[in-house]
């Protein structure tokens, strides 16, 4: 399909449209969006957006790891990872809309 | 936080906009990457993550109660990757990086 990658500026542009502010002002909405979402994570809380899908981070202990490369074991320290689990709105709408399309299922 | 404390938040950062207005923008937001998911496009916000589509190939599964084989069709899942900054932010870092 087609191979577009949609942007912070696709977005703005989008709400631009949509709601009628400035450009300037849609662009900061945007990224204020994603930003406190963001902050919400940093300090641990979960987010949770209906019909799309929720963020939460999850701490892993310390492993050890080994350099691919060399064999050589290496500790890997206690981290935060996000984990984004899609909402089952957005699992059919990425499915249905793709069965159908370029791939040519012949569904008999 | 849920979709709704976010509009609340974003109400309080700007008052002077109207709520419903508040409302569409973040609408929009999560629509538009819905849209573009679904199209089979990649969404990639600098600083935060991207969004992608996988495709898992058709498969034979089992049914686990009756351990009887059955056939999973291909399907494509969204996939979410962590931006760089986000997830310096997330340990500790100021998030001041290039990218």
């Amino acid at each position: 399909m087609t191979d577009t990658t949609v942007t912070r500026a696709h977005l703005a542009e989008a709400v631009y449209q949509e709601v009628g502010l400035s450009r300037n002002d849609s662009a900061q909405l945007v990224d204020v969006v994603l930003e406190e979402i963001g902050q919400a994570l940093i300090s641990g809380e979960m987010v949770k957006l209906s019909s799309f899908g929720s963020f939460q981070v999850r701490s892993k202990a310390e492993r050890i790891g080994r350099n691919p490369k060399t064999g050589e074991e290496v500790p890997i320290s206690p981290r935060r990872v996000l984990v984004f689990r899609a909402s089952h709105v957005l699992k059919d709408k990425v499915n249905r809309t793709r069965k159908g399309g370029a791939s040519g299922h012949g569904a008999a | 936080m849920t979709k709704s404390d976010l509009i609340l938040r974003l109400a309080e950062l700007y008052p002077h906009l109207l709520q419903r207005d508040i409302e569409r923008i973040v609408g929009t937001v999560f629509d538009e990457i819905t849209n573009a998911l679904a199209r089979g496009n990649r969404v990639e916000l600098r600083g935060f993550g991207a969004f992608s589509v996988k495709q898992r190939e058709a498969r034979q599964g089992r049914n686990p109660r009756t351990g009887e084989p059955v056939a999973v069709d291909e399907k494509f899942v969204p996939f979410f990757k962590t931006g760089k900054q986000l997830r310096d932010r997330l340990n500790g870092g100021d998030g001041e990086m290039d990218d």
